[in-house]
């Protein structure tokens, strides 16, 4: 079969693999209809995320047709549409129980490296990196579900790939953001980052009643995405001082909660604190670049909460732990529990509270993935979310 | 010393082991280092060497250092210090002896005579202590234990049932190629060697507690002596069962041993710990998790050495 694989860093290319195979009882195998680049796999491209081989299949966004089961899948069947959930999770472990599916117990089989690097280990993830299990990912015509009797959701033929697919990370992914920030009636959130991920999270926080919403990038494009679907105020940070524009927007309290929705690639409107943390991280003295996260925390109004989802993978300095304690406020965070959310965001959108594809600005064939990736990075062509059809 | 010691212990050697022999002759030290301060004169007579005029003074000495001996070999922590110590005032008695034996004539001369022989005796029997309270200590040296815990979301009963029929365990412990149940206490081990070797050994169960813990021990004769115990503790606050495990091995010298080393790795607790995460595992997903890149499932050697996160070819699944 086909497949996106990673090649080094700023190289991917779509090379002949061998198919996938049932290799426990509880996979499936999926032919791939839809999947998506995340923002996430950019991070994977640029070589941030340690633990990458050469030749690692990418993609940990996708849905498709079921074609094969193992003996112990005994919810799906061949022929079934389901959109798979980007953790992977067993379902049977304490944390699994407990709804917290990105930190399954058992999905990570390479648990003992991730552990040292980490403290314990999280959920394995498809294509992305040994670190968190060395799954082949999404991004191919076929791909092997674990634990398919617990992660994939049938999805019903009214509703098209290009909503489905979100519901494997990116629209999950913001509405958990939204749900860590208690939001009360007419509470103010800030959202930094205008991806995909911010823009769900915006239009999540409306869905969950915040009586005004801010989201903050540098992109008119994606600004404007905000101001139209989220019903954000939004503020550009190339041109404005966020803090001041932040407590203009607010008289002076600062947002309820703020949500970070950037991660370790950030940047920052000031060359000089830029080029600092670029430097650290290209001589690997810090592995993110947290500008979102330190700005959110000093924006933040005193008890309020920071709820994190941008991706970040090691170590940040420079935290402002003084503003952070000093003024009691509370951090959230977790890669999604996409398991937790898939069945009642599939409601929303069948009801038409939301339509989520409003992000999706691209779809080409898998054989362009190179190309999607191209110009997702550089968001040429006004690129939010690349979809690959298969 | 709770239960786990008493029984690894015996098995696998330890102060108490090494102590039996060093530890009788501290308490035939103590004797004769009382008799040789109690009745000094009676003692020169019975060894002929009553018509020495130093004779008082040397036998007083040598009660002194029978006391030291005494009081370093009954404790018996430090057996082979003592056991050598004894054997070097063997050879300065011997030394003595030898030098008062060609100036007695008659009676005396027998009488140093028989002292001779008998104190040729004992340094024997001391030497042989010295060699084995030194061997012993070197292989006490080469204990590896482990201990580790895993929390299984499973109750004790369940984690102790499938851990206590043995033919279970080659399904997590990966090093193990098979274990085959002779009767309800033995079984017989096989580990997978590299280059094909295999390592085998007996073991029985020396203690079962059912649901609580089970404790083992190879038979003498393995070239990789081990024993271990693994307790099923409920965990608190609803989340399961505790399985702690409590693993002493001996890994041998020589080739073999070159190869059992490489078996577990660098860390063998890291090892012992990735066993008792595919028994987690195991109990709570039916199944070892396999993915692209470690399609065996969880190992030191193969999170190291990952293959691409691409499906297998046809001809390694």
């Amino acid at each position: 079969m086909k497949a996106n694989v990673w090649m080094g860093t700023d190289r991917v290319k779509v090379v002949d693999v061998p198919d996938p195979s049932i290799l426990n009882a509880r996979d499936a195998i999926v032919r791939v209809t839809s999947t998506a680049i995340c923002g996430s796999d950019l991070h994977l491209y640029h070589g941030f995320i340690p633990a990458m081989r050469k030749g690692d299949i990418l993609g940990h966004e996708f849905m498709g047709e079921v074609v094969e089961v193992g003996p112990q899948v005994r919810n799906l069947r061949p022929g079934d549409r389901v959109v798979v959930p980007f953790p992977i999770a067993c379902g049977h472990c304490v944390s699994c129980q407990r709804g917290l599916y990105s930190v399954c117990e058992n999905s990570n089989p390479n648990a003992g490296v991730a552990e040292k690097v980490m403290g314990h280990s999280p959920a394995g993830i498809y294509g992305y990196s040994h670190l968190l299990g060395g799954y082949a990912g999404g991004q191919a015509e076929y791909a092997r579900v674990p634990f398919a009797d617990v992660g994939p959701l049938k999805v019903p033929d009214d509703v098209p790939d290009d909503q489905a697919v979100l519901l494997a990370d990116v629209f999950p992914t913001g509405y958990m953001g939204a749900e860590m920030c208690d939001i009360k009636a007419g509470d103010v959130v800030a959202v930094w980052g205008a991806g995909p991920v911010g823009l769900l999270a915006a239009a999540s926080a409306r869905l969950l009643g915040a009586g005004r919403v801010i989201v903050v990038d540098r992109y008119a494009y994606r600004l404007r995405l905000a101001r139209e679907h989220a019903g954000a105020d939004t503020v550009d940070y190339s041109e404005t001082d966020v803090l001041d524009a932040l407590k203009d927007l607010t008289a002076g309290r600062g947002p309820d909660a703020c949500i970070d929705a950037v991660g370790l690639e950030g940047h920052h409107g000031n060359a000089a604190v830029y080029a600092y943390d670029r430097a650290k991280q290209a001589t690997k003295v810090e592995t993110e670049r947290p500008f979102a996260l330190r700005q959110a925390i000093l924006a933040c109004r005193s008890g309020g909460i920071v709820s994190v989802i941008g991706a970040y993978g090691g170590f940040v300095d420079t935290f402002p732990i003084g503003a952070f304690m000093n003024r009691s406020l509370t951090m959230r965070t977790g890669q999604c529990h996409v398991q937790r959310y898939t069945r009642p965001l599939l409601g929303r959108i069948q009801r038409g509270d939301i339509d989520p594809s409003f992000v999706v600005s691209h779809r080409m064939k898998l054989k362009d993935a190179p190309k999607g990736y191209r110009i997702f990075q550089k968001k040429q062509d006004e690129c939010t979310k690349v979809v690959l059809k298969v | 010393m709770d239960d786990d010691d008493r029984v690894l212990m015996s098995e696998l050697g330890g102060p108490s082991r090494a102590g039996g022999l060093p530890r009788a002759l501290g308490w035939l030290s103590l004797a004769v280092g009382v008799g040789l301060l109690a009745v000094p004169d009676r003692i020169a007579r019975l060894t002929g060497l009553d018509d020495a005029p130093a004779a008082r003074g040397l036998v007083a000495v040598a009660g002194v250092r029978h006391l030291a001996h005494a009081g370093t070999l009954i404790p018996g922590r430090r057996a082979t210090g003592g056991a050598w110590a004894r054997l070097a005032g063997d050879a300065v008695d011997l030394a003595l002896l030898a030098r008062a034996l060609p100036d007695r004539r008659g009676q005396r001369r027998r009488r140093v005579a028989v002292t001779t022989a008998v104190l040729g005796g004992a340094t024997a029997v001391d030497l042989l202590a010295a060699l084995h309270a030194g061997r012993v200590r070197r292989a006490g040296r080469r204990v590896i234990e482990v201990h580790i815990g895993v929390t299984v979301n499973r109750s004790p009963a369940e984690a102790y049932r499938f851990w206590r029929d043995v033919e279970n365990l080659p399904r997590f412990m990966s090093h193990l190629e098979s274990v085959r149940a002779e009767d309800l206490r033995r079984s017989h081990w096989t580990v997978r060697g590299p280059a094909g070797r295999h390592v085998e050994w007996d073991a029985e169960i020396v203690d079962d507690r059912p649901n609580r813990s089970v404790a083992w021990r190879s038979l003498p004769g393995t070239p990789v002596p081990n024993a271990g115990r693994v307790r099923f503790v409920p965990a608190p606050g609803d989340r399961g069962t505790e399985v702690r495990v409590h693993l002493r091995y001996v890994p041998p010298a020589g080739a073999v041993g070159r190869a059992v080393a490489a078996l577990f790795g660098e860390e063998p607790a890291q090892q012992v710990r990735d066993d008792l995460r595919r028994f987690k595992q195991v109990l709570e997903t039916g199944e070892v998790v396999r993915s692209e890149g470690s399609p065996n499932g969880l190992s030191v050697r193969q999170q190291v050495m990952q293959r691409p996160a691409q499906p297998l070819p046809a001809t390694r699944r």
